[in-house]
């Protein structure tokens, strides 16, 4: 499998706080990867240094083969790096329709792909059939229940074709069969050819779902590797159960 | 409605008016009616950066002035055609408006508005202190009593002002059904979010800072000719601002209706009140409807008739429809 992201020695700070230190890690194409740590870890510190929301203050982010310092968030979203957000940000004064709509015309679009109206509206339905809301197609965000505004998140970054997904945190506060629809969700994806990042507090999600688990705790990466491997690890049982 | 045949009827309305304006033989309602067109193209202007981008500018008489001082520039170095001068008015304002925008799109909310009112005091401050249109003792200029075919001066600008505020209309128009418009309103709604999908929020927000610019500017370019001598005080005038401002807001800022709706309730009812009251009452009765309309419609007219007929905005104007809950798979009804 050829390497999509590496990330090499990326540092953060916030004036005199260390966000994250020294942070190393690659994904190949294709990947499940878990992403987890305490609350204030770095970890959305990191998904936003990635995906271009953050400038990283020492290190280097490369995608598909390209440098990523520099460029802003919308370039990197064109290069085929979606992300959605923890709590999540739906645009609010659009319908569920209109809100795929955007990445159809600013990412896939700007790519070459899709541009007549029709193959638009036909995508846009056909991602939220995806996920379960076509049937609330031309209803507005605010109308929406919280599983379902995840699900929206989710669709909405499907919709810009990504070669790698980052899910922060997309099963907080959700029933089991919620997250089984996720789940689901997340892994018809990859069988599709998505490399995925997942954030998640949730562990039988996290478990069920990675094929590695990269742990942080207080901005540094302190285990790589297979899940049931990492959870025995003894820093990342001290850095859980104290 | 498509926007060539948009931009017909438009100017089949406009036709009527200014008809019906000769029909009354009195040129008083050119008069009149010139600052209600004005309004109309300011208030549109207006709202392409702080409706559909969220981004409220303080600073409209700035770009308004600007437009007629850079009229009043150019006719003293070498009279232009009115036409001529609303191009220079435009690319003038337009360029400020590119400029503003670089150096302030990084504030949100109350700090951009700050930002743009402060843009307007150091422009007026420009201007008072350039002798060569007048400084603060202001410019005269004489306009020809007449001119062919239109007969009457006033009539000219009217008509010219109309067809100006026909194009800004449709101009709004067709950035609302755009893609551009589109952008837009992820701007408003949430620009990090906007970015993660791919919209280049910069780049739109400069878009809509030159547009709007350039359409003040437009709008200010005949105002020497109009008013025949333009003094700072009065071009930068507090009135531009707040009516600018106040008129989207009475109309209803989603939509290109809006702007139209308020400048035109809005600017009759200060013509009529400075005939029959004094122009004075003028800034009263637009903090009244203000008020009156933060309370009661805080959407507007465009909001409040929405929760009259109980459907959601996007039905009514604006975006158009596909497939309601269409089935999976099958294609959705051509757009109309």
């Amino acid at each position: 499998m050829s390497e999509l992201l590496a990330i090499d020695n990326l540092g953060k700070r916030f004036a005199g706080f260390v966000a994250l230190e020294n942070i190393s890690l690659t994904v190949a194409a294709g990947e499940r990867v878990g992403l987890i740590g305490p609350n204030g870890s770095g970890k959305s510190t990191l998904v936003n240094c990635i995906s271009g929301a953050l400038r990283n203050d020492s290190g280097s982010v490369r995608f598909d083969g390209q440098v990523l310092d520099g460029t802003t968030a919308h370039q990197r979203t064109r290069r085929g790096l979606a992300r959605t957000f923890q709590l999540p940000r739906p645009f609010a004064s659009l319908s569920l329709v209109d809100n795929m709509r955007i990445p159809l015309f600013y990412t896939v679009a700007a790519r070459g792909g899709r541009r007549s109206g029709s193959a638009i509206d036909a995508r846009c339905l056909e991602l939220l059939h995806e996920v379960g809301l076509e049937a609330k197609a031309q209803r507005l965000p605010r109308e929406l229940t919280q599983v379902e505004m995840r699900k929206l998140e989710l669709a909405r970054a499907m919709a810009a074709e990504p070669k790698l997904l980052i899910a922060d945190e997309s099963m907080a506060g959700l029933t089991h069969s919620e997250i089984e629809d996720i789940l689901a969700l997340l892994v018809r994806l990859n069988e599709r050819g998505v490399t995925i990042i997942l954030i998640e507090h949730i562990m039988r999600a996290v478990m069920s779902f990675s094929r590695r688990l990269v742990v942080l705790v207080s901005g540094r990466k302190i285990a790589d590797g297979r899940p049931d491997e990492v959870m025995r690890d003894p820093d990342v049982e001290r850095a859980y159960l104290g | 409605m498509r926007a060539d045949l948009f931009f017909v009827v438009c100017l089949a309305v406009a036709g009527a008016v200014f008809a019906a304006a000769a029909a009354l033989g009195n040129d008083y309602y050119f008069f009149a009616g010139y600052v209600v067109l004005q309004y109309i193209v300011l208030a549109t202007a207006w709202n392409i950066l702080g409706g559909y981008c969220g981004y409220v500018n303080f600073g409209s008489a700035a770009f308004f002035a600007l437009g007629a001082y850079a009229a009043v520039a150019v006719h003293r170095l070498h009279p232009l055609p009115i036409p001529a001068l609303l191009l220079v008015g435009g690319v003038v304002s337009g360029a400020v408006g590119l400029a503003m925008g670089y150096l302030t799109l990084r504030l949100r909310g109350a700090f951009f508005a700050i930002a743009t009112l402060a843009l307007a005091v150091v422009l007026e401050t420009l201007i008072i202190n350039w002798e060569y249109v007048g400084g603060a003792r202001g410019a005269y200029i004489v306009r020809p009593e007449a001119i062919a075919p239109f007969g009457n001066y006033i009539r000219y600008l009217f008509l010219i002002m109309m067809l100006l505020a026909v194009a800004a209309i449709t101009l709004a128009r067709l950035i609302e059904r755009s893609r551009l418009g589109y952008g837009f309103a992820t701007i408003r709604d949430d620009e990090l979010a906007a970015e993660a999908s791919g919209v280049p929020t910069l780049r739109l927000k400069l878009i809509a800072t030159t547009i709007s610019g350039a359409l003040m500017g437009m709008a200010g370019a005949p105002f020497p000719y109009y008013i025949g001598y333009l003094q700072p005080s009065s071009a930068f005038g507090l009135d531009y601002a707040v009516n600018t401002i106040a008129m989207p807001l009475i109309g209803g800022t989603t939509s290109w209706v809006g702007p139209l709706l308020g400048a035109v309730l809005l600017g009759s009812l200060q013509q009529l009140a400075t005939v029959t009251i004094s122009s004075a009452v003028n800034l009263l009765i637009v903090g009244l409807l203000l008020v009156g309309f933060v309370i009661v419609a805080p959407n507007g007219i465009i909001g409040l008739v929405h929760k009259y007929v109980q459907r959601r905005p996007d039905d009514f104007v604006g975006r158009r429809r596909i497939g309601t809950a269409a089935a999976p798979g099958r294609a959705p009804e051509p757009a109309p």
